[in-house]
Protein backbone atom coordinates (compact mmCIF):
# COMPACT_ATOMS: atom_id res chain seq x y z
CA UNK A 1 0.00 0.00 0.00
CA UNK A 2 3.20 2.19 0.21
CA UNK A 3 1.97 3.87 -3.42
CA UNK A 4 -1.12 5.28 -1.68
CA UNK A 5 1.47 7.53 0.62
CA UNK A 6 1.92 9.61 -1.96
CA UNK A 7 -0.65 12.30 -1.72
CA UNK A 8 -0.39 12.99 -5.94
CA UNK A 9 -1.37 9.10 -6.18
CA UNK A 10 -4.51 9.60 -3.61
CA UNK A 11 -5.34 12.86 -5.60
CA UNK A 12 -5.87 10.78 -8.44
CA UNK A 13 -7.62 7.94 -7.52
CA UNK A 14 -9.63 9.88 -5.75
CA UNK A 15 -10.95 11.82 -9.24
CA UNK A 16 -10.76 8.89 -11.04
CA UNK A 17 -13.35 7.44 -8.11
CA UNK A 18 -15.76 10.34 -8.64
CA UNK A 19 -15.45 10.53 -12.01
CA UNK A 20 -16.90 7.14 -12.69
CA UNK A 21 -19.90 7.80 -10.82
CA UNK A 22 -20.61 11.90 -11.90
CA UNK A 23 -20.16 10.45 -15.74
CA UNK A 24 -23.29 8.05 -16.04
CA UNK A 25 -25.28 10.20 -13.29
CA UNK A 26 -24.15 13.23 -15.51
CA UNK A 27 -25.97 11.99 -18.55
CA UNK A 28 -29.00 11.44 -16.66
CA UNK A 29 -28.78 14.96 -15.00
CA UNK A 30 -28.61 16.47 -18.37
CA UNK A 31 -30.98 14.04 -19.99
CA UNK A 32 -33.52 15.15 -17.71
CA UNK A 33 -33.03 18.33 -16.88
CA UNK A 34 -32.08 18.11 -13.44
CA UNK A 35 -29.01 20.34 -12.97
CA UNK A 36 -30.63 22.78 -10.66
CA UNK A 37 -31.95 19.83 -8.91
CA UNK A 38 -28.15 18.59 -8.88
CA UNK A 39 -27.33 22.04 -7.67
CA UNK A 40 -29.85 22.15 -4.62
CA UNK A 41 -28.85 18.80 -3.33
CA UNK A 42 -25.03 19.67 -3.48
CA UNK A 43 -25.73 23.11 -1.35
CA UNK A 44 -27.71 21.57 0.64
CA UNK A 45 -24.91 19.16 1.52
CA UNK A 46 -23.19 22.09 3.20
CA UNK A 47 -25.64 21.99 5.77
CA UNK A 48 -24.87 17.91 6.35
CA UNK A 49 -21.33 19.27 6.65
CA UNK A 50 -21.95 21.24 9.49
CA UNK A 51 -24.55 18.98 11.20
CA UNK A 52 -21.35 16.56 11.55
CA UNK A 53 -19.06 19.40 12.52
CA UNK A 54 -21.64 20.05 15.28
CA UNK A 55 -22.00 16.45 16.36
CA UNK A 56 -18.31 15.06 15.68
CA UNK A 57 -19.40 12.68 13.76
CA UNK A 58 -17.94 11.44 9.82
CA UNK A 59 -18.68 13.82 7.36
CA UNK A 60 -19.96 11.69 4.73
CA UNK A 61 -23.04 9.51 6.46
CA UNK A 62 -24.80 13.71 7.78
CA UNK A 63 -23.75 14.61 3.71
CA UNK A 64 -25.56 11.76 2.36
CA UNK A 65 -28.47 12.06 5.05
CA UNK A 66 -28.97 15.79 4.16
CA UNK A 67 -28.45 15.33 0.82
CA UNK A 68 -31.21 12.36 0.25
CA UNK A 69 -33.59 14.42 2.28
CA UNK A 70 -32.93 17.41 0.35
CA UNK A 71 -33.71 15.32 -3.01
CA UNK A 72 -36.84 14.02 -1.86
CA UNK A 73 -38.13 17.13 -0.96
CA UNK A 74 -37.07 18.73 -4.13
CA UNK A 75 -38.67 15.83 -6.14
CA UNK A 76 -41.87 15.79 -4.21
CA UNK A 77 -42.62 19.44 -4.41
CA UNK A 78 -42.17 19.32 -7.84
CA UNK A 79 -44.11 16.26 -8.15
CA UNK A 80 -46.88 18.31 -6.82
CA UNK A 81 -46.46 20.56 -9.42
CA UNK A 82 -45.17 23.69 -7.91
CA UNK A 83 -43.05 25.79 -10.79
CA UNK A 84 -39.97 23.63 -10.62
CA UNK A 85 -37.39 26.00 -11.79
CA UNK A 86 -37.85 28.71 -9.09
CA UNK A 87 -38.89 26.53 -6.26
CA UNK A 88 -35.45 24.91 -7.02
CA UNK A 89 -33.82 28.35 -7.54
CA UNK A 90 -34.97 29.23 -4.08
CA UNK A 91 -34.19 25.63 -2.38
CA UNK A 92 -30.86 25.89 -4.20
CA UNK A 93 -29.39 29.39 -2.84
CA UNK A 94 -31.36 29.02 0.78
CA UNK A 95 -29.78 26.03 1.44
CA UNK A 96 -26.08 27.64 0.48
CA UNK A 97 -26.78 30.47 2.44
CA UNK A 98 -28.30 28.56 5.72
CA UNK A 99 -25.55 26.11 5.50
CA UNK A 100 -22.53 29.12 5.05
CA UNK A 101 -24.40 30.68 8.36
CA UNK A 102 -24.70 27.39 10.49
CA UNK A 103 -21.11 26.66 9.87
CA UNK A 104 -20.00 29.89 11.60
CA UNK A 105 -22.29 28.73 14.72
CA UNK A 106 -20.08 25.19 15.30
CA UNK A 107 -17.99 26.33 17.84
CA UNK A 108 -14.21 25.09 18.73
CA UNK A 109 -13.42 24.04 15.43
CA UNK A 110 -11.71 26.07 13.22
CA UNK A 111 -13.79 25.00 9.82
CA UNK A 112 -11.95 25.02 6.48
CA UNK A 113 -14.53 26.87 4.48
CA UNK A 114 -12.64 26.64 1.47
CA UNK A 115 -12.29 23.28 1.31
CA UNK A 116 -15.50 22.23 1.32
CA UNK A 117 -16.93 25.10 -0.96
CA UNK A 118 -14.09 24.22 -3.43
CA UNK A 119 -12.81 20.56 -2.59
CA UNK A 120 -8.96 19.85 -1.28
CA UNK A 121 -8.36 17.13 -3.62
CA UNK A 122 -4.33 16.96 -2.33
CA UNK A 123 -6.07 16.37 1.77
CA UNK A 124 -7.54 13.36 0.97
CA UNK A 125 -6.81 10.50 3.13
CA UNK A 126 -6.92 7.06 2.55
CA UNK A 127 -9.82 6.76 4.86
CA UNK A 128 -11.15 9.24 2.30
CA UNK A 129 -10.39 7.14 -0.50
CA UNK A 130 -12.16 4.05 0.63
CA UNK A 131 -15.04 6.36 1.02
CA UNK A 132 -14.93 7.48 -2.35
CA UNK A 133 -14.68 4.24 -3.94
CA UNK A 134 -16.88 2.91 -1.93
CA UNK A 135 -19.80 5.08 -2.64
CA UNK A 136 -18.55 5.28 -6.69
CA UNK A 137 -18.92 1.29 -6.65
CA UNK A 138 -22.27 1.25 -4.97
CA UNK A 139 -23.58 4.15 -7.18
CA UNK A 140 -22.25 2.65 -10.50
CA UNK A 141 -23.88 -0.98 -9.25
CA UNK A 142 -27.26 0.83 -8.77
CA UNK A 143 -27.21 2.51 -11.99
CA UNK A 144 -25.78 -0.44 -13.91
CA UNK A 145 -29.06 -2.55 -12.03
CA UNK A 146 -31.79 -0.18 -13.36
CA UNK A 147 -30.28 1.33 -16.48
CA UNK A 148 -32.74 0.09 -19.29
CA UNK A 149 -35.45 1.05 -16.88
CA UNK A 150 -33.94 4.54 -15.95
CA UNK A 151 -33.38 5.43 -19.75
CA UNK A 152 -36.67 4.30 -20.93
CA UNK A 153 -38.60 5.97 -18.12
CA UNK A 154 -35.87 8.96 -18.85
CA UNK A 155 -37.59 8.84 -22.66
CA UNK A 156 -40.62 8.63 -21.51
CA UNK A 157 -42.32 7.15 -18.11
CA UNK A 158 -45.96 6.03 -19.44
CA UNK A 159 -44.03 3.75 -22.23
CA UNK A 160 -41.75 2.31 -19.46
CA UNK A 161 -45.12 2.20 -17.56
CA UNK A 162 -46.89 0.27 -20.01
CA UNK A 163 -43.82 -2.09 -21.18
CA UNK A 164 -43.54 -3.39 -17.21
CA UNK A 165 -41.07 -0.73 -15.92
CA UNK A 166 -41.26 1.39 -13.01
CA UNK A 167 -40.54 4.87 -13.02
CA UNK A 168 -41.38 5.76 -9.74
CA UNK A 169 -38.55 3.20 -8.56
CA UNK A 170 -35.67 4.69 -11.63
CA UNK A 171 -36.36 8.35 -10.05
CA UNK A 172 -35.65 6.95 -6.58
CA UNK A 173 -32.43 5.28 -7.14
CA UNK A 174 -31.32 8.45 -9.36
CA UNK A 175 -32.35 10.92 -6.30
CA UNK A 176 -30.12 8.29 -3.69
CA UNK A 177 -27.35 7.82 -6.41
CA UNK A 178 -26.89 11.52 -6.47
CA UNK A 179 -27.16 11.90 -2.56
CA UNK A 180 -24.54 9.61 -2.65
CA UNK A 181 -22.10 11.02 -5.58
CA UNK A 182 -22.26 14.60 -3.45
CA UNK A 183 -21.18 12.62 -0.41
CA UNK A 184 -18.29 11.40 -2.28
CA UNK A 185 -17.39 14.58 -4.29
CA UNK A 186 -17.83 17.19 -1.93
CA UNK A 187 -13.98 16.71 -0.53
CA UNK A 188 -12.58 16.62 -4.69
CA UNK A 189 -14.33 19.32 -6.00
CA UNK A 190 -16.22 21.11 -2.93
CA UNK A 191 -19.75 21.72 -2.76
CA UNK A 192 -19.90 24.34 -5.58
CA UNK A 193 -18.43 22.40 -8.45
CA UNK A 194 -20.28 19.34 -8.09
CA UNK A 195 -22.72 20.10 -10.62
CA UNK A 196 -19.80 20.61 -13.19
CA UNK A 197 -18.46 17.32 -12.76
CA UNK A 198 -21.89 16.31 -13.40
CA UNK A 199 -22.72 18.79 -16.17
CA UNK A 200 -19.75 18.88 -18.30
CA UNK A 201 -17.98 15.95 -18.84
CA UNK A 202 -21.99 14.57 -20.36
CA UNK A 203 -22.22 17.77 -22.30
CA UNK A 204 -18.47 17.02 -23.86
CA UNK A 205 -19.17 13.86 -24.56
CA UNK A 206 -23.23 14.02 -26.38
CA UNK A 207 -20.74 15.45 -29.10
CA UNK A 208 -19.49 12.10 -30.20
CA UNK A 209 -21.68 9.89 -28.58
CA UNK A 210 -25.04 7.66 -30.93
CA UNK A 211 -26.73 5.69 -27.83
CA UNK A 212 -27.17 6.62 -24.19
CA UNK A 213 -24.65 3.92 -23.05
CA UNK A 214 -22.02 5.79 -25.19
CA UNK A 215 -22.51 8.82 -24.12
CA UNK A 216 -22.29 7.97 -20.52
CA UNK A 217 -18.93 5.68 -21.33
CA UNK A 218 -17.84 9.11 -22.77
CA UNK A 219 -18.47 10.98 -20.09
CA UNK A 220 -16.43 8.96 -18.33
CA UNK A 221 -13.64 9.26 -20.50
CA UNK A 222 -13.24 12.87 -20.64
CA UNK A 223 -13.97 12.77 -16.99
CA UNK A 224 -10.38 11.13 -16.94
CA UNK A 225 -9.08 13.92 -19.19
CA UNK A 226 -10.10 16.12 -17.09
CA UNK A 227 -8.88 14.93 -13.87
CA UNK A 228 -5.28 14.07 -14.85
CA UNK A 229 -4.51 17.71 -16.88
CA UNK A 230 -6.86 19.59 -14.37
CA UNK A 231 -3.91 17.71 -11.56
CA UNK A 232 -1.35 18.21 -13.69
CA UNK A 233 -1.56 21.75 -14.24
CA UNK A 234 -2.46 22.14 -10.51
CA UNK A 235 0.84 20.69 -10.09
CA UNK A 236 2.62 22.42 -12.59
CA UNK A 237 1.10 26.50 -12.18
CA UNK A 238 0.00 25.78 -7.67
CA UNK A 239 -3.48 26.53 -9.24
CA UNK A 240 -6.56 24.84 -6.42
CA UNK A 241 -7.05 21.50 -7.79
CA UNK A 242 -11.01 21.23 -7.89
CA UNK A 243 -11.35 24.05 -10.15
CA UNK A 244 -8.54 23.35 -12.23
CA UNK A 245 -10.61 19.98 -12.63
CA UNK A 246 -13.61 22.05 -13.79
CA UNK A 247 -11.70 23.81 -15.55
CA UNK A 248 -9.73 21.45 -17.64
CA UNK A 249 -13.49 19.83 -18.18
CA UNK A 250 -14.90 23.13 -19.70
CA UNK A 251 -11.71 23.06 -21.90
CA UNK A 252 -12.11 19.86 -23.33
CA UNK A 253 -16.08 21.06 -24.09
CA UNK A 254 -15.05 23.43 -25.97
CA UNK A 255 -12.43 21.81 -27.66
CA UNK A 256 -14.44 18.81 -28.56
CA UNK A 257 -16.94 21.92 -30.08
CA UNK A 258 -14.45 23.75 -31.92
CA UNK A 259 -13.90 20.30 -33.61
CA UNK A 260 -16.90 19.89 -34.64
CA UNK A 261 -17.70 23.25 -36.20
CA UNK A 262 -14.63 22.57 -37.66
CA UNK A 263 -15.30 18.72 -38.74
CA UNK A 264 -18.99 19.62 -40.36
CA UNK A 265 -17.20 22.48 -42.38
CA UNK A 266 -14.95 19.85 -43.60
CA UNK A 267 -17.51 17.53 -44.42
CA UNK B 1 -76.60 -15.15 -32.36
CA UNK B 2 -73.97 -16.44 -29.38
CA UNK B 3 -71.16 -15.32 -28.26
CA UNK B 4 -68.17 -17.26 -26.72
CA UNK B 5 -67.10 -14.71 -24.36
CA UNK B 6 -63.08 -15.05 -23.79
CA UNK B 7 -61.09 -13.83 -21.18
CA UNK B 8 -60.74 -10.08 -21.74
CA UNK B 9 -57.43 -8.55 -21.55
CA UNK B 10 -58.00 -5.88 -19.51
CA UNK B 11 -60.67 -4.57 -17.30
CA UNK B 12 -61.18 -1.50 -15.47
CA UNK B 13 -64.04 -1.68 -12.95
CA UNK B 14 -65.68 1.25 -11.17
CA UNK B 15 -62.15 3.73 -12.18
CA UNK B 16 -62.10 6.97 -10.47
CA UNK B 17 -59.68 9.11 -10.91
CA UNK B 18 -59.38 12.91 -9.06
CA UNK B 19 -57.14 15.18 -9.67
CA UNK B 20 -56.28 18.51 -7.36
CA UNK B 21 -60.17 18.22 -6.13
CA UNK B 22 -61.24 17.60 -10.04
CA UNK B 23 -63.01 14.90 -11.08
CA UNK B 24 -61.37 13.57 -13.77
CA UNK B 25 -63.20 9.95 -14.63
CA UNK B 26 -65.67 8.78 -12.93
CA UNK B 27 -66.57 4.79 -12.08
CA UNK B 28 -65.91 3.99 -15.13
CA UNK B 29 -66.95 0.36 -16.53
CA UNK B 30 -64.56 -1.41 -19.18
CA UNK B 31 -63.37 -4.24 -20.64
CA UNK B 32 -61.56 -5.41 -24.10
CA UNK B 33 -61.23 -8.96 -25.59
CA UNK B 34 -58.82 -10.10 -27.54
CA UNK B 35 -58.60 -9.12 -31.10
CA UNK B 36 -61.04 -6.46 -30.41
CA UNK B 37 -60.38 -3.09 -31.92
CA UNK B 38 -61.65 -0.35 -29.52
CA UNK B 39 -61.54 3.27 -29.99
CA UNK B 40 -62.08 5.75 -27.40
CA UNK B 41 -64.01 9.24 -28.40
CA UNK B 42 -63.96 12.48 -26.66
CA UNK B 43 -63.83 15.93 -26.70
CA UNK B 44 -60.53 17.98 -25.35
CA UNK B 45 -60.12 17.21 -21.26
CA UNK B 46 -62.43 14.36 -21.47
CA UNK B 47 -59.83 12.67 -19.65
CA UNK B 48 -59.31 10.29 -22.58
CA UNK B 49 -55.15 10.24 -22.23
CA UNK B 50 -56.11 9.92 -17.75
CA UNK B 51 -58.11 6.86 -18.95
CA UNK B 52 -55.28 5.11 -21.11
CA UNK B 53 -52.60 6.25 -18.25
CA UNK B 54 -54.87 4.28 -15.62
CA UNK B 55 -55.04 1.45 -18.08
CA UNK B 56 -51.62 1.00 -18.43
CA UNK B 57 -50.41 1.26 -15.25
CA UNK B 58 -48.97 4.96 -15.75
CA UNK B 59 -51.32 6.17 -13.10
CA UNK B 60 -52.99 4.98 -9.88
CA UNK B 61 -57.13 5.68 -10.26
CA UNK B 62 -58.00 7.37 -7.05
CA UNK B 63 -60.99 4.00 -7.19
CA UNK B 64 -62.07 1.47 -8.41
CA UNK B 65 -59.09 -1.23 -10.18
CA UNK B 66 -58.30 -2.21 -13.59
CA UNK B 67 -57.35 -5.80 -14.21
CA UNK B 68 -54.96 -7.54 -16.35
CA UNK B 69 -54.99 -10.71 -17.99
CA UNK B 70 -51.81 -12.79 -16.65
CA UNK B 71 -48.57 -11.99 -18.43
CA UNK B 72 -50.48 -9.24 -20.86
CA UNK B 73 -48.60 -7.78 -23.14
CA UNK B 74 -48.97 -4.38 -23.63
CA UNK B 75 -47.45 -2.62 -27.03
CA UNK B 76 -47.85 1.31 -26.38
CA UNK B 77 -47.53 4.28 -28.24
CA UNK B 78 -47.70 7.90 -26.39
CA UNK B 79 -49.33 10.65 -27.90
CA UNK B 80 -46.01 12.80 -28.22
CA UNK B 81 -42.16 11.59 -27.45
CA UNK B 82 -40.22 14.82 -25.93
CA UNK B 83 -36.94 13.40 -26.40
CA UNK B 84 -34.33 15.59 -24.53
CA UNK B 85 -31.81 16.81 -27.50
CA UNK B 86 -28.96 15.88 -25.40
CA UNK B 87 -29.93 12.35 -25.71
CA UNK B 88 -28.77 10.51 -28.48
CA UNK B 89 -30.43 7.51 -29.61
CA UNK B 90 -30.56 5.63 -32.51
CA UNK B 91 -33.81 4.31 -33.86
CA UNK B 92 -32.21 1.07 -33.54
CA UNK B 93 -31.49 0.89 -29.97
CA UNK B 94 -35.09 2.90 -29.08
CA UNK B 95 -36.54 -0.45 -30.24
CA UNK B 96 -34.05 -2.57 -28.18
CA UNK B 97 -34.52 -0.42 -25.20
CA UNK B 98 -38.13 -1.60 -25.81
CA UNK B 99 -37.56 -5.67 -26.45
CA UNK B 100 -33.88 -7.21 -25.84
CA UNK B 101 -34.86 -9.31 -29.37
CA UNK B 102 -32.57 -9.47 -32.08
CA UNK B 103 -31.42 -7.83 -34.47
CA UNK B 104 -33.74 -9.08 -37.26
CA UNK B 105 -36.62 -9.19 -35.45
CA UNK B 106 -35.70 -5.46 -34.74
CA UNK B 107 -35.18 -4.93 -38.65
CA UNK B 108 -38.62 -6.17 -39.50
CA UNK B 109 -40.31 -4.40 -37.11
CA UNK B 110 -38.75 -1.48 -38.82
CA UNK B 111 -40.25 -3.16 -41.92
CA UNK B 112 -43.26 -3.61 -41.19
CA UNK B 113 -43.49 0.62 -39.66
CA UNK B 114 -42.65 1.31 -43.25
CA UNK B 115 -39.69 2.82 -42.11
CA UNK B 116 -36.54 0.28 -42.82
CA UNK B 117 -33.86 2.41 -43.93
CA UNK B 118 -34.11 4.74 -40.03
CA UNK B 119 -31.99 2.13 -37.94
CA UNK B 120 -29.08 4.05 -37.55
CA UNK B 121 -30.80 7.16 -37.67
CA UNK B 122 -31.07 9.38 -34.32
CA UNK B 123 -34.42 9.32 -32.51
CA UNK B 124 -33.99 13.54 -32.10
CA UNK B 125 -34.07 14.03 -36.06
CA UNK B 126 -36.93 12.16 -37.44
CA UNK B 127 -39.97 13.71 -38.63
CA UNK B 128 -43.18 13.86 -36.92
CA UNK B 129 -44.13 10.84 -39.24
CA UNK B 130 -41.33 9.15 -39.11
CA UNK B 131 -41.43 8.94 -35.33
CA UNK B 132 -44.76 7.39 -35.34
CA UNK B 133 -43.72 4.75 -37.53
CA UNK B 134 -40.50 4.38 -35.15
CA UNK B 135 -42.99 4.19 -31.68
CA UNK B 136 -45.17 1.59 -33.84
CA UNK B 137 -42.06 -0.66 -34.51
CA UNK B 138 -40.92 -0.32 -30.40
CA UNK B 139 -44.38 -1.39 -30.10
CA UNK B 140 -45.16 -4.54 -32.34
CA UNK B 141 -41.78 -5.02 -31.72
CA UNK B 142 -43.05 -6.85 -28.43
CA UNK B 143 -45.79 -8.98 -29.96
CA UNK B 144 -48.12 -7.57 -27.89
CA UNK B 145 -51.54 -9.06 -26.74
CA UNK B 146 -52.94 -5.08 -26.59
CA UNK B 147 -51.54 -2.09 -28.45
CA UNK B 148 -52.79 1.20 -27.22
CA UNK B 149 -51.89 3.99 -29.19
CA UNK B 150 -52.94 7.43 -27.74
CA UNK B 151 -53.86 9.61 -30.70
CA UNK B 152 -51.96 7.92 -33.12
CA UNK B 153 -52.00 10.60 -36.32
CA UNK B 154 -51.61 13.45 -34.80
CA UNK B 155 -49.44 15.54 -37.12
CA UNK B 156 -50.11 13.15 -40.12
CA UNK B 157 -51.94 14.26 -43.01
CA UNK B 158 -55.21 13.08 -44.43
CA UNK B 159 -54.10 10.33 -46.48
CA UNK B 160 -50.57 9.25 -44.14
CA UNK B 161 -53.87 9.13 -41.31
CA UNK B 162 -55.96 6.78 -43.63
CA UNK B 163 -52.93 4.41 -44.73
CA UNK B 164 -51.63 4.33 -40.76
CA UNK B 165 -55.60 2.91 -39.71
CA UNK B 166 -55.26 0.53 -42.44
CA UNK B 167 -51.66 -0.50 -40.90
CA UNK B 168 -53.05 -1.36 -37.93
CA UNK B 169 -55.91 -2.84 -39.17
CA UNK B 170 -53.67 -5.28 -41.19
CA UNK B 171 -51.45 -5.96 -37.95
CA UNK B 172 -54.73 -7.13 -36.37
CA UNK B 173 -55.64 -9.29 -39.12
CA UNK B 174 -52.06 -11.10 -38.76
CA UNK B 175 -51.11 -10.99 -35.64
CA UNK B 176 -54.90 -11.61 -33.72
CA UNK B 177 -53.23 -8.55 -30.90
CA UNK B 178 -56.69 -6.26 -29.53
CA UNK B 179 -55.88 -2.74 -30.27
CA UNK B 180 -57.26 0.49 -28.03
CA UNK B 181 -56.95 3.70 -29.66
CA UNK B 182 -57.94 7.08 -28.41
CA UNK B 183 -59.08 9.56 -31.19
CA UNK B 184 -60.78 13.08 -31.11
CA UNK B 185 -62.37 12.51 -34.51
CA UNK B 186 -64.84 9.11 -34.95
CA UNK B 187 -65.05 9.61 -38.37
CA UNK B 188 -61.88 8.74 -39.57
CA UNK B 189 -61.28 5.74 -37.20
CA UNK B 190 -64.87 4.39 -37.83
CA UNK B 191 -64.35 1.97 -40.43
CA UNK B 192 -61.13 0.74 -38.33
CA UNK B 193 -63.03 0.07 -35.38
CA UNK B 194 -65.04 -2.77 -33.80
CA UNK B 195 -66.63 -0.70 -31.24
CA UNK B 196 -66.86 2.97 -30.23
CA UNK B 197 -66.64 4.60 -26.59
CA UNK B 198 -67.52 8.56 -26.14
CA UNK B 199 -66.52 9.94 -23.29
CA UNK B 200 -66.66 12.58 -21.12
CA UNK B 201 -65.48 12.24 -17.53
CA UNK B 202 -67.90 9.25 -17.94
CA UNK B 203 -68.61 6.51 -20.23
CA UNK B 204 -71.60 8.38 -22.38
CA UNK B 205 -72.59 5.47 -24.79
CA UNK B 206 -70.75 2.71 -26.65
CA UNK B 207 -71.33 0.66 -29.09
CA UNK B 208 -70.89 -0.28 -32.86
CA UNK B 209 -69.31 2.77 -34.34
CA UNK B 210 -72.59 3.83 -36.07
CA UNK B 211 -74.82 3.79 -33.20
CA UNK B 212 -72.46 6.13 -31.16
CA UNK B 213 -72.63 8.29 -34.33
CA UNK B 214 -76.08 8.45 -34.20
CA UNK B 215 -76.44 8.60 -30.34
CA UNK B 216 -77.92 11.69 -28.79
CA UNK B 217 -74.92 11.94 -26.77
CA UNK B 218 -72.34 12.12 -28.71
CA UNK B 219 -74.04 14.34 -31.26
CA UNK B 220 -74.41 16.83 -27.92
CA UNK B 221 -70.40 16.62 -27.15
CA UNK B 222 -69.44 16.71 -31.14
CA UNK B 223 -72.37 18.46 -32.99
CA UNK B 224 -73.36 17.33 -36.58
CA UNK B 225 -69.85 18.47 -38.04
CA UNK B 226 -68.66 15.41 -39.23
CA UNK B 227 -72.68 14.30 -40.42
CA UNK B 228 -71.30 14.74 -44.59
CA UNK B 229 -68.50 11.86 -43.77
CA UNK B 230 -70.58 9.97 -41.62
CA UNK B 231 -73.66 9.94 -44.17
CA UNK B 232 -70.82 8.50 -47.02
CA UNK B 233 -70.14 5.94 -44.37
CA UNK B 234 -73.51 4.86 -43.74
CA UNK B 235 -74.17 4.63 -47.10
CA UNK B 236 -71.77 1.95 -47.57
CA UNK B 237 -71.84 0.40 -44.70
CA UNK B 238 -74.68 0.60 -42.31
CA UNK B 239 -76.56 -2.09 -41.33
CA UNK B 240 -78.08 -0.80 -38.02
CA UNK B 241 -80.29 2.15 -36.93
CA UNK B 242 -79.76 1.55 -33.14
CA UNK B 243 -79.82 4.18 -31.21
CA UNK B 244 -76.99 3.66 -28.75
CA UNK B 245 -79.22 5.95 -25.35
CA UNK B 246 -80.48 2.64 -24.07
CA UNK B 247 -78.66 -0.30 -23.75
CA UNK B 248 -75.96 -1.60 -26.16
CA UNK B 249 -75.74 -4.41 -28.18
CA UNK B 250 -72.38 -5.53 -27.89
CA UNK B 251 -71.95 -8.25 -24.86
CA UNK B 252 -68.85 -7.05 -23.15
CA UNK B 253 -70.69 -4.82 -20.75
CA UNK B 254 -73.05 -7.54 -19.78
CA UNK B 255 -70.06 -9.57 -18.83
CA UNK B 256 -70.47 -9.07 -15.07
CA UNK B 257 -70.38 -12.78 -14.21
CA UNK B 258 -66.80 -13.44 -15.01
CA UNK B 259 -64.09 -13.83 -12.65
CA UNK B 260 -60.70 -12.01 -13.50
Amino acid sequence: MTFLDDFLVRAALAGVGVVLIAGPLGCFVVWRRMAYFGEATAHASLLGVTLALALEVAIWPAVVAVAALMAVTVALLSARGHAADTILGVLAHGALAAGLVAIGFVSGVRVDLTGYLFGDIFAVSQADLAVIWGGATLGVSALAFVWRSLVNSTINEELAAAEGGNPERDRLVLTLALAVLIAVAIKVVGVLLITAMLIIPAASARIVARTPEGMALAAIGVGLVAVASGLWSSWEFDTPGGPSIALAATAVFALANVARLAFRRAA
Amino acid sequence: MTVNLPLPLLQARGVAVRKGGRDILQAIDFAISPGEIVTIVGPNGSGKTTFLRALIGALKPSSGRVIRRPKLRIGYMPQRLAIDRNMPLTVDRFLSLGDAKGATSRQQALETAGIPQLAGNQMTGLSGGELQRALLARAILREPDLLVLDEPTQGLDQPGEAAFYRLIADLREQTGMAVLMVSHDLHVVMSASDRVICLNGHICCEGAPTQVSAAPEYRALFGHGTDGALALYRHEHDHSHDECGHDHAHPHHHDTGATP
